[in-house]
């Protein structure tokens, strides 16, 4: 047994509590502590008044200060808005052609569409609008439906070969592989590479293409197989392919056809927005 | 003050102690949870929802099973600049039907919440098969297994009977006919018709193009679902929730 100490002169008083023979002082809190700790709760039951908390019957209290998260969402939204909204409303408004002369309507433009691209188009389009495989390179001048600003205005808005919009640009190649011999597609897809300068497996085969390419193809992609942009044909005497300019996806391309496709974009983005983003694609190099 | 006299024997009696201790925390659970059950500015009727049709919930299973949400998470939170990028922000009502939910907590990935219908069914097989065919700046990893793994929906009604078990409306006409849904639904050559009065809006296609039901159908079925049940063309949700 350990000794309780003796009490000396001048101590506080004990709290009375013992545990195992030791003893506390009664030392009142710092002055400093219990202050703050009489705030925080005055904090808390005015937190509880001016913001929504105490669960009720049926709904909680909504707060003397009237927050909502939502509703600061949709005032930040509404702000947003109404700071764009006169110079949307005049790119709405404008001629199209008319809008690359106004250098603070354009440069709006751009900005705003560069970000509209950033969020929805860069998903197939890439990051720097090169494209990829199947979906097409906005940089350079080589465009399927039309690369001036109303041809691309009308791509964006409506999309390709889509079932939302019935507006949407719209072709189909048929898939030759019905259609011709397996033969006669190695010898069209050997022309076809001859066009834009390649060289076939087979130049012989390759000189059999001359005549069911003319049949079979040239009303779409035209005779000198320059394409046609009414129809999304396209340049196949170029040597910019979409899908690949080799003897075997050339192949594959007759044999199947191919069907890209693009949303309609005025279900999800407003005038001003697909605007901006056509304007901003049409200046990325290859607009015409 | 003579109950404060007693606390010597409360902390001499540690059972005692754990017990009570218990009872004191649970207030705070009980305060802040309970209420989230009755309140009716916290249970929002919308209206579109439905459950998951079988290939969506065998699709949810494989995102599940794969881990998806590690990286990419299902809520689009209401500030501005997650409206402007993914949609209008997600509602409690939109993850009602999910067990486990897919909130998440992590993007690695952006958010998948509204990702239905961003993209075409080609785009999603040509991504999950090489996402960096399509993004080069991805850093997802490859999931080309998807599509050469070929399902049949041999335990469908198991699945839906167990989330009928934990609440969701699956009717027995529903458990019953699951898996003839499952395969409709990946075949735009079948007789869909009652396959789209149980799940509304469900959309019917060939997913991966290419012929059997592949794990890719199941998966890119859900993702095109995804946030689509909603509309919110008709559907404006209460500002002071």
């Amino acid at each position: 047994m350990t000794k309780v100490p003796p009490k000396q002169e001048g101590d506080p008083d004990t709290t009375g509590h013992s545990w195992d023979g030791i003893e506390e002082f009664d030392n009142p809190m710092p002055r400093w502590w219990l202050w703050t700790f009489y705030i925080t709760i005055i904090w808390g039951v005015a937190y509880t008044i001016a913001y929504p908390a105490w669960p009720l019957v049926s709904s909680a209290t909504t707060g003397m200060l009237g927050y909502a998260t939502r509703g600061e969402v949709a005032a930040e939204i509404a702000a947003a808005e109404a700071a764009n909204g006169p110079i949307n409303a005049r790119l709405a408004a404008s001629e199209l052609t008319e809008v690359a002369a106004d250098a603070d309507l354009n440069g709006y433009a751009v900005s705003a569409g560069a970000a509209v691209y950033r969020t929805w188009c860069t998903q197939c389009h890439g990051s720097g609008a090169g494209g990829a495989v199947g979906y097409p390179n906005l940089l350079d001048n080589d465009w399927l439906w039309g690369g001036d600003i109303e041809n691309i205005y009308l791509t964006v808005a409506h999309g390709i070969r889509n079932e939302e919009d019935d507006d949407a640009r719209y072709s189909e190649m048929p898939a030759f592989g019905d259609i011709l011999e397996e033969e006669e597609i190695a010898q069209v897809a050997g022309y076809v590479m001859q066009l834009s300068g390649g060289t076939p497996p087979d130049a012989e085969a390759a000189a059999a293409g001359a005549e069911l390419y003319a049949d079979n193809c040239s009303s779409c992609h035209g005779e000198a197989g320059l394409g046609n942009r009414d129809l999304g044909a396209p340049n196949l005497a170029d040597a910019i392919w979409l899908y690949g300019g080799d003897y075997d996806t050339l192949v594959e391309t007759v044999t199947w056809s191919r069907y890209g496709v693009m949303p309609p974009w005025t279900q999800r983005l407003s005038e001003a927005e697909i605007r901006a983003v056509s304007l901003y694609v049409h200046q990325l190099g290859g607009g015409e | 003050m003579s109950i404060l006299t007693k606390h010597k024997f409360i902390e001499t009696n540690a059972t005692l102690l754990l017990v009570l201790s218990f009872l004191v925390v649970s207030v705070g659970g009980l305060v802040q949870i309970v209420p989230l059950f009755y309140l009716e500015n916290t249970i929002e009727k919308v209206e579109g929802m439905r459950p998951y049709s079988p290939l969506e919930l065998t699709g949810r299973d494989i995102y599940i099973r794969e881990g998806c949400y590690v990286c990419h998470s299902q809520m689009i939170r209401p500030m501005r600049d997650e409206v402007e990028r993914y949609g209008h922000y997600s509602l409690a009502a939109e993850s009602m039907y999910d067990h486990p939910f897919q909130w998440g907590s992590k993007r690695t990935g952006p958010d998948l919440a509204r990702v239905g219908g961003r993209y075409s069914d080609d785009w999603h097989l040509v991504h999950l098969r090489n996402p960096q065919s399509v993004v080069p700046e991805s850093i997802m990893p490859k999931y080309a297994f998807l599509e050469e793994k070929l399902i049949e929906p041999e335990h469908i009604e198991d699945l839906l009977a167990t989330h009928a078990f934990v609440g969701v409306p699956y009717t027995d006409e529903m458990i019953e006919a699951a898996a003839a849904d499952f395969r409709a639904q990946a075949d735009p050559d079948s007789d869909y018709d009652d396959m789209l009065e149980r799940y509304p809006g469900a959309q019917v296609r060939n997913f991966d193009g290419q012929p059997g039901i592949s794990e890719a159908d199941a998966m890119i079925a859900y993702l095109q679902m995804l946030g689509t049940l909603v509309d919110f063309s008709t559907f404006t949700p209460d500002a002071s929730r």
